[in-house]
């Protein structure tokens, strides 16, 4: 899948006719930093980086390429969970970084105007000043781009409330693969046509360069109550999550951690997580001081009849601030109990958290391999870690078939395989599980009306068939697996 | 709530297969309640209304399936039954037969292919937000699935918020899963007497006020707003927005509760209200960035001589969506929207011949005409009812 050297010299030649050298990177050792993004656990380097940082210079990119028929694998901070942003052997890195303006802020209609590689959190700094901020904040919030987050969908702690990246843009700007600038989506409540912003919105990369984005903006809420609980059984946790939703509360998030994950959290951030707890529950209220008042009465009554033995109140910004910093923190504490992990982010109906949790811990018996579990219970989007040391032999093949094995039962369960990280390149062969040959043909029919020749990000988020053949994967249809009585593992 | 389960997809998916057989095409239909909406078009018809039935529910899921032939009214009944509600709270219409009696018969699946929300949209959302998976019958013929039931979910192309407001023309559904929101304790009603202007910049500064507005409407210089929260907060509620009205707008009169308040926002909602019903002109949804200044002044200026005086527009979300009376050319109207950065769409023509949604951009209509092609090869789905050569 390389270049041939024609291709490749012509190629060069027209991009550094685009942006000056600085900005078109070729020697190894330039393009070394853009060989993965955050799954580090697969590496591949590209023919060029280009950095362009107007929009012009990416339509005559994108042209250059589609003409020489080169893959183009678009890139924001590469922060990206599942390889989306692994570069093509035979193509480009399309770097967004240096689209990094906010335009503009709208605070009459509660809008902001942004560049694809603003990060994240630059938006929520940047609208503080009006009373404002953007709601979707994935725990990578300082560092991953706008523009990513559109592709991926990103969510966060608080999309349960809040809603996905879909729920908080209004317009973005794409670049066609044939060079046109298209507006999708408008600064008003609804488009006509097509809803062709929300099929964009999760489509990694694969339809069209996002080259700018209108998010929405909300006011800041007035108060914010965090309440943290704790649970002898992970059953009673996760029963306590359905209890309070019953109770017609939408927490603005509700995060739940397992043992190991809160000795690991606690160890590393000094929380006041109590050790001896098999689950805890973060349970964060916002908004009018009022009504946060009455639903913290709720909540409390609710967590204690689940038999919650401990609750916490923090009202203090402070003492917030302290049982956050520990589930913020999860990911590189669990990081120092071992050399590696392997994050997963599996969906489930809520009512199955209890069920799942309980296979993971046995498909963790028979790989042999730790697992700890920090997840948004909410909206039942689990994050596994699975420790390995990639320097023991076959470790890292046997964390990948442990995460396909919670990846399968999430599925079987009612499920998806990714919530909030996306296909990528990682989960592309559970894709064989969730979707039948004629769901994955429609997703290819929708990828050819906007790239036939398939140049944007090839080869990931949707596998081919024959792949899906040759791996022999079961599809799972509604959670009934074909052939129910076979045990599985 | 009793909902018929009455399953006849292979049926359809057996009508579907003989329309591409035949080279015919289809006009899906749920509930008629929406006849007026969109092109007219010569196709077979296909009836959704029989397809009906709840495939699975349980309320802590925030979650339900349904069949796309189930009525809104039924569906609403049972959510309501569990304290629970649809978030874009989807107008019925009503389907008016030829002697004249009214049926409420819409269809969650008309709902959501036409994508149309009502009065609540503003503040928890549309009904594309809400959508969280469908289960299609695609242009082949063949029953596929996508999205699911959970609210996180971002396996493949989100074809699920696809559907939504495609007007049929991509596929067939024939369920939808939807998210769900828990239904405020108690709802209330508050009114005050408003120009446009005055109106208009209310809303506008209600928009960081973190009251718990769920609808809003000025119409005939009233300005109504509907709160929904338990009995405590919405008394405090009352008093804050009074002290925030007596604070920054002086000189309007504090907002006193309105006890006509739920058949008012139904009224809304539905189109039954006067504003749409007792005019003879036509009708025309404006989508506006909720902030934009007042245009009766341009109305007016356009608006034909002889017409009555009665009041010809009705402002809700916040001024996101303004309905307007008026016989001005379509044109003008399109220019009109469009300058102030939304769009129009000719939603009750009154037999005008004009196309219900504006026109887009060539180059937006070029992939939108490949996405068409793609998704329904054999051009089967309500052919022409959105855009002719669509
Ligand atoms: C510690 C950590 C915590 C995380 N927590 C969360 C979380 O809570 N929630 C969550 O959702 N994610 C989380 N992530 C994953 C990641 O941050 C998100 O997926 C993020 O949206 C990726 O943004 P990025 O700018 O880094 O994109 P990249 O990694 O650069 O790219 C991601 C994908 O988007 C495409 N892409 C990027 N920019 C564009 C563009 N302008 N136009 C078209 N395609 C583009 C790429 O081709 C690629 O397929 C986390 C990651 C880390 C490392
Ligand atoms: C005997 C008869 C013949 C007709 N023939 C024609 C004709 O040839 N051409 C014509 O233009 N009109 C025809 N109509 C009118 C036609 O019913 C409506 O134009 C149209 O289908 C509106 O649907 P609805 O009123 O049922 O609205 P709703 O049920 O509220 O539906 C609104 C929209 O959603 C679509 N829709 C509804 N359910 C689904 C679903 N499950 N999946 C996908 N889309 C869905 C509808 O097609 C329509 O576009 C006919 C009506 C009758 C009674």
């Amino acid at each position: 899948m390389h270049l041939d050297s024609n291709t490749q010299n012509t190629l060069l030649d027209q991009l550094s006719q685009i942006v000056s050298s600085e900005y078109l990177l070729t020697t190894t050792e330039a393009l070394t930093p853009y060989e993965c993004d955050g799954l580090s656990a697969y590496q591949r380097l590209p023919v060029a980086v280009v950095l362009p940082d107007n929009i012009e210079q990416v339509q005559k990119i994108v042209q250059a390429c589609s003409n020489l028929k080169v893959p183009i694998v678009a890139r924001g901070a590469g922060t990206g969970l599942s390889g989306g942003a692994l570069p093509h052997e035979g193509g480009i890195i399309l770097g967004l970084s240096r689209f990094n303006k906010i335009l503009s802020i709208d605070t009459n209609n509660l809008t902001a105007v942004v560049q694809p590689g603003v990060r994240n959190l630059a938006i929520t700094e940047a609208a503080r000043p009006y009373g404002l901020y953007y709601a979707p904040d994935p725990s990578s919030q300082i560092a991953c781009s706008i523009g990513g987050n559109v592709a991926e969908n990103a969510g966060g702690v608080h999309c349960l409330k809040y809603g996905l990246t879909v729920q908080n843009i209004q317009q973005i700007k794409i670049v066609t693969i044939n060079g046109t600038l298209l507006t999708l989506g408008s600064e008003t409540f609804d488009t006509p046509g097509y809803d062709l912003l929300a099929l964009m919105t999760g489509s990694e990369g694969m339809l069209g360069i996002i080259v700018e984005i209108v998010v929405k903006l909300l006011p800041k809420p007035h108060a914010v109550k965090v309440l943290m609980a704790s649970f002898d059984k992970v059953e009673e946790a996760g029963n306590a999550v359905a209890d309070i939703i019953a109770e017609g509360i939408i927490p603005a998030g509700l995060e739940m951690m397992d043992k190991p994950a809160i000795h690991a959290a606690e160890a590393f951030a000094k929380a006041n997580y109590p050790l001896d707890a098999a689950a805890i529950l973060l349970c964060e209220l916002d908004g009018d001081e009022d009504q946060l008042e009455e639903q913290v009465i709720v909540v409390e009554k609710t967590l204690k009849k689940a038999k919650a033995n401990n609750i916490v109140i923090a009202t203090s910004a402070e003492e917030q601030a302290k049982l956050w910093a520990g589930r913020k923190s999860a990911f590189p504490a669990v990081g120092r109990l071992s050399p590696d992990y392997y994050c997963m982010d599996g969906t489930i109906p809520r009512k199955q958290i209890a069920h799942v949790l309980q296979k993971i811990s046995e498909f963790s018996d028979h790989h042999g391999l730790l697992v700890a579990n920090v997840f948004h219970a909410g909206d039942g989007n689990l994050h596994p870690l699975i420790l390995y040391d990639a320097n023991k032999e076959g470790e890292l093949k046997t964390a990948e078939r442990f995460g396909a094995d919670i990846l399968e039962l999430c599925v079987e369960v009612g499920g998806t395989i990714t919530g909030e990280h996306g296909v990528g390149h990682e989960k592309i062969d559970q894709m064989c599980v969730q979707f039948s040959p004629a769901e994955l043909t429609q997703f290819f029919a929708v990828k050819s009306a906007f790239d036939p020749d398939s140049l944007l990000n090839p080869g990931k988020a949707i596998p081919t068939l024959h792949r899906c053949a040759e791996l022999g994967a079961m599809h799972v249809h509604n959670g009934e697996l074909p052939h129910p009585e076979i045990p599985r593992f | 709530m009793k909902i018929k389960d009455n399953d006849i997809s292979t049926s359809l998916q057996q009508q579907v297969k003989s329309a591409i057989n035949d080279k015919k095409s289809l006009c899906i239909q749920g509930g008629k309640s929406k006849l007026f909406f969109g092109n007219r078009f010569d196709a077979e018809l296909l009836d959704l209304s029989q397809h009906t039935g709840i495939i699975s529910y349980e309320p802590t899921e925030l979650c339900i399936t349904v069949r796309a032939g189930t009525k809104l009214s039924e569906l609403e009944a049972l959510l309501a039954e569990n304290n629970q509600i649809l978030p874009f709270e989807p107008p019925h219409y009503l389907f008016t037969d030829k002697d004249g009696t009214t049926h409420n018969t819409a269809t969650i699946g008309g709902a959501i292919a036409t994508g149309i929300s009502g009065p609540r949209r503003a503040y928890t959302g549309s009904a594309r937000d809400a959508i969280l998976g469908v289960e299609i019958i695609n242009g082949d013929g063949e029953i596929v699935s996508f999205g699911g039931q959970v609210m996180k979910n971002v396996a493949g192309y989100d074809l699920s918020r696809l559907m939504v407001r495609s007007q049929g023309t991509l596929g067939i559904l024939l369920s939808v899963s939807i998210k769900l929101l828990p239904k405020p304790a108690n709802d209330l009603t508050l009114s005050f007497d408003a120009t446009q202007d005055q109106a208009l910049a209310v809303f506008q500064a209600l928009r960081v006020q973190q009251l718990p507005i769920t609808a809003s409407v000025w119409y005939n210089n009233t300005v109504s707003l509907r709160l929904s929260a338990s009995e405590l907060i919405l008394k405090t509620s009352h008093t804050r927005l009074n002290t925030f009205l007596n604070d920054k707008f002086p000189a309007l009169s504090s907002a006193k509760a309105d006890n006509k308040s739920t058949s008012f926002w139904q009224e809304i909602r539905d189109h039954t209200h006067p504003f749409f019903t007792l005019t003879d002109k036509p009708v025309w949804r404006l989508s506006l960035p909720p902030a934009t200044q007042s245009i009766s002044q341009i109305d007016d200026a356009i608006a034909q001589k002889g017409d009555a005086p009665e009041p010809s527009q009705l402002i809700e979300w916040g001024g996101a969506q303004r309905w307007i009376h008026s016989r001005t050319p379509a044109n003008i109207i399109h220019n009109l929207a469009q300058s102030h950065g939304g769009y129009a769409s000719f939603f009750y023509n009154k037999g005008a011949d004009d196309e219900t949604f504006p026109a887009l951009a060539p180059e937006l209509f070029k992939i939108h005409q490949q996405l068409k092609r793609k998704m329904d090869p054999h051009g089967i789905f309500n052919p022409n009812k959105m855009y002719q050569g669509l």
